[in-house]
């Protein structure tokens, strides 16, 4: 019995043109038996920063509650929001304070960041339980039906996607993707991070 | 001299093994391997042979290999993950069982067919190893045949389960993992009888096995009467699938339905599981129109679950 398997759950990110996607599955479980099927695991970190939390449920509130107080520290502290780059820092080097003792949390986020021009540049990054940084250029996924994930963007993600094209690749992705998987599936959440609106899709998927 | 010792020294499969390779080898059949009393087990000319490991105890090395229970990292994994079910009625027998193959938690098929035609007045579910079950199922099915050549009359379904529950319990701790229900019809009426690989055989009205047995045992107990007309009794079948795919994480993907009458069984249909959550089974004998699934059935009954649109 793997931990990082016990409430089962998946995140994906992509990267558009001046766009990013996060979706995730809504199942919570216990091992084999499916729980609810209205699980949050995708949380706002700023307006333009959105932060995916798929592992043990335990750790998606704490890690969640974690988060929320050290984004609000800096911000208090900075007088300013966070920047995805520096908030992808903070994931890190949270979960590598627990080094020995890990939170069993393979965190995934996607938001847009500032340019020195004063433009925004599509951000996405996820990192491994202890913190290790991985920084794609394309699309970063994790949670059990990650190997899954991988094979369908693999043959789905393509450069240069409007909104309204990448809603449909990460959509499409993720459904076909959490079919393939036990302990992910029953219902998933998109959002598309744009440069001046968020959009929150619930989508129905296969209930078995 | 030896021959006659090692012929009865044991009953284990091994032994069985050797002996029906030393018959082959040397073309020497008994009168009685060709009367009634061939087949029940014993592993004589005609009957597969396999090869085992080569080693002085295959027994337990298959089973260090085989058990996923004990050490999940195990080389060979057999398939897991099932619901199955079949109980008897007043007009029959209906078997429902699911769809779905896993692997870990690789989900290998959708469209497995785990309801085995042993001919057309008997069936038998999968549930366990599918190789293992398909094999000596359909093995069973010629030994039926056999049966009804020589004694010019149909096996009973007690004694088509009691020659498979034999036939594994000879190969017990190698292991052959399974768990079936063989339902049919015969001279006493409808009949349903578990058989497993430990060896267990039990005649019963209603029984479920897998995965998903316990989501499934729920809802069939509860409407579970003797005399259910064949509708509800088919919409029974369909909604305790449905509840065990919906529930189990290894249970899923579609429900295959059949009913077992006097005249063989039937076919009853292929029905989608997240359909029958959303939209119920469609318009099917028995259905009483409308979704399976919790939120629809609740919707608009509580503050707690208020319609959608007011959501809005």
């Amino acid at each position: 019995m793997s931990i990082m398997e016990y409430n089962g759950g998946s995140v994906i990110a992509m990267v558009g043109k001046d766009c990013v996607a996060i979706a995730s599955d809504l199942r919570l479980g216990n091992q084999a038996l499916g729980i609810s099927s209205n699980f949050q695991k995708i949380f706002p970190v700023t307006d333009r920063i959105y932060v995916g939390l798929p592992g043990l449920a335990t750790d998606v509130t704490t890690l969640r509650e974690r988060f929320r107080y050290r984004v609000n520290m800096y911000t208090i502290k900075e007088e300013r929001e966070i920047e995805p780059e520096t908030f992808a820092h903070l994931v890190s080097s949270t979960l590598y304070e627990h080094r020995f003792g890990p939170y069993f949390i393979e965190p995934v986020m996607a938001g847009l960041s500032k340019t020195p021009s004063g433009g925004l540049k599509p951000f996405i990054a996820a990192t491994d339980l202890i913190g290790c940084l991985n920084f794609a250029k394309d699309f970063v996924v994790a949670g059990t039906a990650s190997s899954k994930l991988y094979g369908v963007a693999e043959g789905l993600w393509e450069p240069g996607l409007e909104p309204e094209d990448l809603f449909e690749t990460i959509s499409q992705t993720i459904l076909n993707a959490v079919d393939r998987d036990a302990y992910s599936g029953w219902g998933c959440i998109v959002h598309v991070i744009t440069k001046d609106k968020v959009v929150s899709r619930t989508l129905k998927g296969r209930m078995d | 001299m030896n021959t006659f010792a090692d012929r009865f020294s044991t009953t284990g499969a091994l032994a069985e093994l050797r002996k029906a390779q030393k018959a082959a080898d040397e073309e020497e059949f008994s009168d009685a391997m060709w009367g009634s009393e061939a087949g029940f087990g014993s592993l004589a000319k005609g009957v597969p042979t396999f090869s085992v490991p080569n080693i002085p105890d295959p027994t337990a090395f298959l089973r260090l290999h085989t058990d996923d229970h004990a050490d999940p990292t195990c080389k060979i994994k057999i398939s897991h993950g099932t619901t199955t079910l079949a109980f008897r009625f007043q007009g029959g027998v209906i078997v429902a069982v699911d769809s779905r193959a896993t692997a870990g938690s690789y989900v290998a098929s959708g469209t497995v067919k785990k309801v085995i035609e042993i001919n057309p007045y008997l069936l038998g579910t999968m549930a366990g190893g599918a190789a293992d079950c398909q094999y000596w199922e359909t093995y069973l099915g010629m030994h039926c045949r056999l049966h009804e050549l020589r004694n010019r009359e149909r096996i009973s379904v007690s004694a088509a389960s009691k020659y498979l529950s034999n036939l594994v319990y000879s190969y017990k701790g190698m292991g052959l993992s399974m768990g079936t229900m063989i339902c049919g019809w015969d001279k006493t009426g409808p009949a349903v009888f578990y058989v497993d690989s430990d060896g267990t055989r039990l005649k019963g009205d209603l029984f479920s096995v897998g995965s998903g047995s316990t989501f499934a045992y729920g809802v069939l107990d509860q409407g579970y009467r003797w005399d259910l007309t064949d509708e509800e009794a088919q919409e029974l079948g369909r909604r305790s699938i449905y509840a065990a795919g919906h529930r189990d994480a290894f249970s899923g993907n579609t429900c295959n339905l059949y009913h077992v009458k006097e005249d063989g069984w039937k076919f009853i249909g292929n029905y989608d599981i997240s359909k029958m959550h959303y939209d119920g089974p469609g318009n099917v004998l028995g259905a009483t129109g409308g979704g399976y699934g919790y939120e629809l059935r609740v919707e608009g009954l509580s503050s707690a679950n208020p319609p959608v649109a007011a959501q809005a």
